[in-house]
């Protein structure tokens, strides 16, 4: 979608993985040229943060090593924001292995057509506000308060709602998938006591393209009228065979063979 | 099946009929026992059903309507479906003011399955009141239990000098002028 070089192999890095998402709030003086220093900064906070606790000898290195650099070919439009990647590798700490980093923890900044957004933010603010973290929380905690003291802004987690899971569902659908197609799935949760039940919907992916491709009128072009319509025909289908009415219960999950989505903002991208 | 017609029977003194329809009966029954507890100088009649039409075979029974609530749940696409199928079971002169859409479960914004359009739309659409109210929350209940008693009484003519279709003009936004 830019102009940039993109390096393929960094971003099918992001791929297979599983994201947990956040909302960023603009960052304050956040400097591109000053990533060495972020990244060396960051290090020994990561390293303080993870001794705290610990009986050992302060100015012992744990192996801990963290880089931040930018991530080219994630904008959505050219007046968006390069994207960040900050990186937690360790070294292995048994001797006999050869110092190879092994990446613990990945977590990118970046902003996706925020034209809206950017005209509105005022100076020295540098707005990337999607978070997307991978790896284990306490290394997610620690960098977040890095950065929420560092530049004085806020991360929240973000969460996604079933209508936008039922967009996701019908944009992802619609794409074309060279490879095997895997099943497209929706857990649908129906409030129930004492507990909660899921419900598991599971299309053949030729079929809900075949039924994308009736209800979609512009290529390139997705209308709320066509994802309720889409949404609603495989609502109608279900009820045909099970007579449950799925459009009273909560989409929670939308699992194509592009992407999968969690209503508790977990995303994984395949393809 | 009958349509629901607005001026079909004769009123009866000193009393009011208010049908709710949605398909959350547990709400209904809330709303309904909410709407009982208040204080009125008048009897009350409260119908529920989960849709329109009626049945047919108790329509002679039934009082004359003077209010209908339809009641749509955010996180439900279904209640919306329910209350637009409903719709076209009505006699139009029950648009002049004795509709209201009852609009629950937006509080919780990441569970809801209705665009906010749509229940604009149907305000707009049906010349209707669009009132939000958490019917979840005893508060809110209490209040919109109050709200719809005293809209009802001017819907069954007991206000003298009020008319339900004084409703319309208070649904008009300053900026449209």
């Amino acid at each position: 979608s830019s102009t940039e070089n993109v390096d393929p192999q960094k971003i099918a890095f992001l791929l297979r993985k599983q994201w947990t998402l956040y909302s960023v709030t603009p960052m304050y003086k956040f400097s591109y040229g000053n990533l060495k220093e972020y990244s060396r900064l960051l290090s020994a906070f990561v390293a303080a943060e993870k001794q705290k606790g610990l009986a050992v000898e302060v100015g012992n290195d744990l192996g801990i090593k963290v880089t931040l650099s930018t991530l080219l070919g994630l904008k959505g439009t050219d007046q968006d924001q390069v994207a960040v990647l900050v990186q937690i590798a360790s070294r292995s700490q048994l001797p006999f292995e050869n110092a190879e980093n092994k990446v613990v923890w990945s977590g990118w900044f970046c902003c996706i057509s925020g034209d809206d957004l950017l005209e509105s933010v005022p100076e020295d603010f540098t707005c990337l506000s999607l978070f997307l973290a991978n790896g284990a929380e306490s290394y997610t905690a620690i960098v977040g308060s890095w950065f929420q003291k560092t530049f004085d802004c806020y991360f929240s987690r973000l969460t996604i709602s079933p209508l936008n899971l039922a967009w996701m569902a019908a944009m992802w659908t619609g794409c074309k998938v060279d490879s095997h197609m895997a099943a497209t799935e929706l857990v649908f949760s129906v409030p129930c006591i004492p507990q909660s039940l899921d419900i598991s919907y599971a299309i053949h992916s030729e079929d809900a393209k075949a039924l994308w491709d009736t209800v979609q009128k512009t290529p390139g072009e997705v209308t709320q009228e066509e994802v309720n319509l889409f949404m609603d025909c495989l609502y109608s289908h279900f009820h045909r065979h099970f007579k449950i009415h799925l459009s009273a219960t909560r989409l929670v999950k939308v699992s194509t063979s592009i992407a999968s989505a969690h209503c508790d903002g977990n995303i994984k991208v395949l393809d | 099946m009958s349509l629901v017609r607005p001026f079909d029977k004769l009123p009866t003194l000193n009393s009011a009929a208010i049908l709710l329809v949605g398909t959350d009966e547990s709400q209904q029954q809330q709303l309904a026992e909410a709407i009982l507890k208040e204080k009125k100088n008048f009897k009350i009649n409260i119908h529920v059903a989960t849709s329109l039409p009626l049945p047919a075979e108790r329509d002679h029974i039934r009082p004359r309507i003077d209010l209908i609530a339809f009641m749509i749940n955010m996180q439900s696409k279904h209640s919306l479906r329910n209350v637009e199928a409903s719709l076209s079971h009505m006699d139009a002169n029950f648009f002049l003011g004795k509709v209201c859409f009852l609009i629950t479960g937006v509080g919780r914004m990441n569970h809801c399955s209705v665009e906010m359009n749509a229940v604009r739309k149907l305000g707009n659409l049906y010349c209707s009141p669009v009132l939000f109210c958490e019917l979840d929350s005893e508060g809110i209940r209490v209040a919109t239990a109050q709200r719809l008693l005293r809209m009802l009484q001017i819907c069954a003519g007991h206000m003298p000098g009020v008319s339900a279709l004084f409703f319309s003009s208070l649904m008009k936004s300053s900026i449209d002028e």
